[in-house]
């Protein structure tokens, strides 16, 4: 692969049981790309709690995933309230999250540690009352 | 042990994915947190939950799993079985309750370690 592949989905931000249909999706197209599936399931579930979030706390945004040589990126943008502690907010166990996504099976403070987990790189820029872009890779 | 095997010593009904009933299972999961699932990736796994939506299904996709046991009794609804189909999943449903499900699938040699 010597060019970068994209990818771009919008993240209805309305609708709960729709979230993680980007991350499927990629899923599929890193899967016709012939991409080790060890790497696939660390993208798409890096990329599926992400998408969670944006749901959640953001009411929705865009996800990108570039795929080159070396790897895969994910990039999460929205223009939610923002993450005011970015270092509380990537403790396990620590959730800003309505107690109704609890019933859900989400907001156990799981979500960013997740995706830390699961990336090779993660960077997040966040301002109060702007939104929130997280930018992960996976090498290869 | 296989997804029919499981089948049978919970003595679960099978809602989809009867096609599958004979792929194995190396390790298995039990939790209605999603995350909590989504944190420790195993190989050909079943999850356990008592949770009933659609992210249900995704998460078991995403995991790349294979089985989705719902524990209690619970019926997903059609939605949630139409997804299963689309993702190559096998639904069960069983009367038995979390505790005793997982028990008897460990004690039977499900030990939740990936092979």
């Amino acid at each position: 692969m010597s060019d970068s592949l994209n990818f771009s989905y919008t993240v209805d931000g309305e609708n709960f049981a729709s979230a993680g249909q980007a991350s499927v999706q990629v899923k599929k197209e890193l899967r016709q790309l012939g991409i080790a599936p060890e790497t696939i399931r660390r993208v798409s579930i890096a990329m599926y709690e992400g998408e969670i979030n944006m749901v959640i706390h953001a009411g929705g945004g865009v996800a990108q995933v570039n795929v080159d040589d070396s790897g895969i990126e994910i990039v999460l943008k929205d223009e939610g309230p923002g993450i005011a502690n970015i270092e509380q907010a990537m403790q396990e166990g620590f959730s800003t999250a309505p107690d109704n996504v609890r019933s859900l099976g989400f907001g156990a403070g799981m979500g960013l540690p997740n995706m830390k987990r699961y990336t090779d790189e993660m960077h997040i820029d966040s301002t109060v009352g702007v939104g929130t872009t997280i930018t992960m890779k996976v090498n290869y | 042990m296989t997804i029919n095997d499981i089948k049978n010593y919970l003595d679960a009904e099978v809602l989809c994915g009867e096609e599958f009933l004979e792929k194995e299972v190396f390790s298995a999961c039990g939790s209605d947190m999603m995350s909590d699932v989504l944190a420790y990736v195993k190989d050909q796994a079943v999850l356990l939950t008592g949770l009933m939506n659609t992210q249900v299904i995704r998460t078991a996709e995403m995991m790349d799993m294979i089985c989705v046991v719902f524990i209690r009794n619970k019926k997903p609804n059609e939605e949630i079985i139409e997804l299963a189909r689309e993702s190559g999943i096998a639904v069960l449903t069983s009367s038995k309750r979390m505790y005793e499900a997982c028990g008897i699938l460990y004690s039977s040699g499900l030990c939740g370690k990936a092979e």
